[in-house]
């Protein structure tokens, strides 16, 4: 079952272009010239999806529009409100709260318990082992999100939650708290949500990257009194960085595109404590139907995206071209 | 352990000429401080799984039964009223159902387009193929709210707004992006010789497509037809935004719509979440293997 080799997922993100593999066809560019025909549905369809409107959501952003009228024409109107809009910081601000429980906790922690697992309970105590405990940190995954969202709100519902009764039946009832429905601890829960969700998925990638790595490497390591802490950092860490850039990269833009979460557990709510760019974007649309601002939203949001997933692609070259001159 | 030594630089020092030796021996001896690893990883691994176990045990008691034992405690006596409240409520059946098509129709059509698409990129090679792939990608990685609003006017406008088929054909572009990519660098490397040989023998381009290389890489199309069948079971913005009747609804919709809903006890909630996971859980255990080798690959979204 050898599906995709090695090099997709070792370059990642990175390599978008099969530029470097040598051409198939030799027989000259007339006869690669028919090969323009199997690209048809697929240009049809991306263009009628997704290039269409792209380009219409991005004109909608110039304009006022609530969806009856026929939009207006306003210029960078919004776009100055945008700026101005204390609300649309604030959802970038949980976007940030967001990266950190979604990329920045998963990636250290990942990285430890894919070591951990690899390394010491793997070779020690047998790969069923290794392998049950990462299908059981990959199991929040598998889930549709706002199934998992749903899981982990059912536990902290306010009047009878799991939480709140365990809490009440050890004597804390004092620490019991509308979990998802005070300010103070609206987004922490949401938080909490996410690291649970998505710890299992740098785990996966880590621990089948660390095979790659030559066991030869840490018995030279070993021999020359390195402990533990030390091989992780320098050898581990270095060689697996591919694997990092990718999950760092992947799991920002979804740390950025979080909706469904929201949606089901706190509508951005209480105030705006836990409002987040796509639902805001969402609920100009759809609710206050503001559409051209909606619109604004939305593609400030892809531009922010597009620029993260640019600067990782660049960081990854650079990081791989000073590999190959080393 | 010997093919390692076996393998070995010729420079290597006398000394570590043994070390292998040292190292086994080390290896089976498991001290405390290995004891201590293995429980924090299993320490983790419970944390993880007793939400799936609270889920799991109070989705089978009736609410008078979590008020007086609380959530912790196994059920006094099976009650399946949650599960039974919550099927009939929101009709699971047809819910799984609109799922099943959907998805399957997405994974399918998906799998035709990235195949014909990595064709001309990955084999044919076509002038600018570099930026076609990075076309493909960005329409991987932008937001859907950016396409929704227009989305939203055009289906409506052709009369396919609340119709499953809306988010197929949907589904079917941004998943096959995905799949472009991938493919494409797969068919980038796909062994030449194989093509000349197949061209020699007068195979016309079509032939060899359907003939040579979608059976040769039919383990890496399977792969992706899983994937783009558990991505668009998953997907909810755009359902949401779509399928607004009843009856078009898709499980982790209909399940998501009742969670404000005053009429759901604590044990009907359960149940729904019980319910919800059931079927991603089934197809993990069927396509264990098959997703485990393919997360690593994809590196996933």
């Amino acid at each position: 079952m050898a599906t995709v080799p090695p090099e997709t997922r070792t370059r990642g993100l990175g390599s978008a272009s099969p530029e470097d593999a040598p051409p198939v066809s030799v027989r000259g560019s007339r006869r690669s010239a028919g090969y323009w025909l199997y690209l048809i549905p697929g240009f049809v369809l991306i263009t009628v999806i997704v290039v269409i409107p792209l380009i219409w959501n991005i004109y909608l952003s110039f304009t006022s529009y609530r969806g009856i009228r026929p939009p207006e024409w306003i210029g960078l109107e919004n776009w100055v409100e945008l700026m101005g809009d204390e609300k649309f910081w604030t959802s970038f601000g949980n976007s940030v709260a967001l990266i950190i429980a979604m990329v920045v906790i998963p990636t250290l922690v990942g990285l430890v318990l894919a070591a951990m697992l690899f390394d010491l309970v793997g070779k020690k105590f047998g790969g069923k082992v290794a392998s049950f405990l990462r299908a059981t940190y990959y199991l929040p995954q598998i889930l549709p999100v706002v199934v998992g969202a749903i899981v982990i709100g059912w536990i902290l519902r306010p009047d009878n939650g799991a939480l709140n009764e365990i809490l009440r039946n050890i004597g804390l009832g004092a620490l019991a708290h509308n979990w998802l429905g005070s300010p103070d601890t609206a987004l922490a829960s949401i938080m909490v949500v996410m690291v649970w969700i998505q710890l299992g998925y740098p785990v996966v990638i880590f621990m089948a990257a660390l095979s790659r790595v030559d066991p030869e490497l840490y018995e030279a390591a070993e021999l020359d009194g390195a402990n533990w802490f030390q091989r992780f950092r320098s050898i581990t860490v270095s060689i697996i960085r591919p694997e990092i850039f990718v999950v760092v990269l992947t799991s920002t833009i979804a740390a950025l595109k979080v909706f469904g979460p929201i949606y089901t557990l706190t509508r951005g709510g209480p105030g705006d404590s836990t409002i987040v760019p796509s639902y805001y974007s969402y609920s100009e649309f759809f609710q206050s139907q503001q559409v051209g601002y909606g619109a604004t939203i939305a593609t400030a949001l892809t531009i922010v995206i597009v620029i993260v997933s640019v600067f990782f692609i660049k960081a990854q070259n650079r990081a791989e071209e000073a590999e190959g001159t080393r | 352990m010997s093919t390692i030594t076996k393998a070995a630089a010729p420079n290597e020092t006398p000394v570590k000429r043994d070390a292998p030796l040292k190292i086994r021996k080390r290896k089976t001896k498991r001290t405390a401080g290995d004891w201590t690893i293995l429980a924090v990883a299993i320490l983790v691994g419970i944390a993880i799984a007793v939400p799936f176990y609270l889920i799991l045990i109070n989705s089978f008691k009736s609410p008078a039964d979590y008020s007086s034992g609380g959530p912790l405690q196994l059920p006094t006596q099976l009650s399946f009223d949650g599960i039974i409240n919550f099927w009939n409520r929101v009709n699971f059946p047809e819910k799984l159902l609109n799922s099943i098509f959907i998805s399957l129709a997405v994974s399918i059509f998906a799998v035709i387009v990235s195949v014909l698409n990595a064709y001309a990129i990955g084999i044919g090679r076509v002038k600018g193929r570099t930026w076609i792939v990075v076309l493909f990608l960005l329409a991987n990685v932008l937001p859907q709210e950016a396409l929704l609003y227009p989305l939203y006017f055009m289906f409506k406008s052709v009369g396919l707004y609340d119709n499953i088929w809306s988010v197929i054909i949907i589904f079917t572009v941004i998943q096959s992006a995905f799949g472009t990519y991938l493919l494409s660098s797969v068919y980038g490397t796909f062994p030449k010789e194989i093509l000349e040989a197949a061209a020699l023998d007068g195979a016309t381009r079509w032939q060899m497509l359907w003939r040579v290389v979608v059976p040769i890489s039919r383990p890496t199309l399977s792969v992706l037809v899983i994937f783009f069948f558990i991505w668009t079971w998953n997907e909810f913005l755009i359902p949401l935004t779509f399928l607004v009747s009843n009856a078009n609804q898709t499980v982790p919709i209909a399940i998501a719509s009742l969670q404000g809903d005053r009429l759901m006890d604590v044990t009907t909630t359960s149940a729904s979440a019980l319910l919800g996971l059931i079927p991603t859980l089934v197809f993990f255990l069927i396509f264990q293997r098959t997703l485990t080798q393919g997360i690593t690959a994809g590196a996933v979204k």
